[in-house]
């Protein structure tokens, strides 16, 4: 495990808690990132404005973090066929299922929600099976 | 602080978590779900820094009769309920993540990097959104 990194991992998870944290303080909401993506493009609707923020805030802050220091650049040798066809099913699959990463695995089990922890359980199992079939079953690295 | 400014700095805090951590990174997630591989359990300490400071925070947040800047907390009122589409959504999202390592929050964090990948994947992520909406509207 000689690609663990436990300190910047720790401390970024931390900064996630705590973005969560205030947004609950300040706004009274999950920071769910799905659902904010899904919401952000009803525009019509002012209650909708603070999701275009946040995604914002998230999409700024992360491009001049990897102008600044870009410590383990991705490899982005990924088809386009495969890109289209995951982010499909990311897209539908998280508003199927109410959430994603951010909205079940960290706000939902923040929560002690069974419904997130049923969720997280599932998408995990499921991704890792996914790499599991691919990678060691099917052999290709993608 | 308005709501605006509120998300913007909550935002803004968010991807640079997802930064420092390198969950931007497609690669480091799926280094986490190759368990039988060469395992990378870097995702289980972000996990971890997130629950535990969310947990925390939020003992004492709930506390407060409304948030800051609205009149109510908006938390769901379905944590009990495990319906089969909500397991159903969970395995196609569990799918599309295994096969390259982008989350929504992830992949967004990592358009900054200027490479069409993450860009791509983010106009696929809306066409499924909209599939959905569509699908689910015609019902």
């Amino acid at each position: 495990m000689e690609n663990f990194t436990p300190y910047s991992a720790f401390f970024g998870g931390c900064l996630i808690g705590l973005s969560a944290a205030l947004l609950l303080y300040f706004n009274g909401r999950i920071a769910g990132i799905s659902g904010m993506i899904a919401g952000a493009f009803d525009v019509k609707n002012n209650e909708n404005h603070w999701r275009l923020f946040f995604l914002g805030g998230l999409i700024i802050s992360a491009a001049v973090f990897s102008h600044f220091f870009q410590s383990s650049p991705a490899t982005y040798s990924r088809s386009t066929l495969l890109l289209i066809v995951s982010g499909i099913l990311v897209g539908y699959g998280t508003r199927l299922g109410n959430g994603c990463t951010s909205g079940h695995a960290v706000c939902g089990l923040a929560r002690f929600s069974k419904r997130s922890a049923a969720a997280t359980v599932t998408f995990m199992a499921i991704a890792m099976l996914t790499v599991y079939i691919t990678r060691h079953l099917l052999g290709v690295s993608i | 602080m308005t709501k605006n400014s509120a998300a913007l700095l909550c935002g803004t805090l968010f991807g640079l978590g997802l930064s420092i951590s390198q969950m931007s990174n497609p690669d480091k997630v799926l280094a986490f779900l190759n368990v039988t591989g060469n395992w990378d359990a870097s995702l289980v300490l972000v996990m971890v820094g997130a629950l535990v400071t969310l947990t925390i925070a939020q003992h004492f947040i709930l506390k407060r009769p409304q948030p800051v800047c609205d009149t109510e907390f908006h938390l769901p009122k379905t944590d009990n309920s495990i319906d089969s589409r909500l397991i159903l959504g969970a395995a196609i999202f569990g799918i599309g993540w295994g096969l390259v390592g982008f989350c929504p929050g992830a992949v967004l964090a990592a358009l900054g990097d200027g490479k069409l990948e993450p860009f791509l994947f983010t106009l696929a992520l809306g066409a499924g959104m909209m599939l959905f909406s569509w699908f689910h509207s015609k019902k």
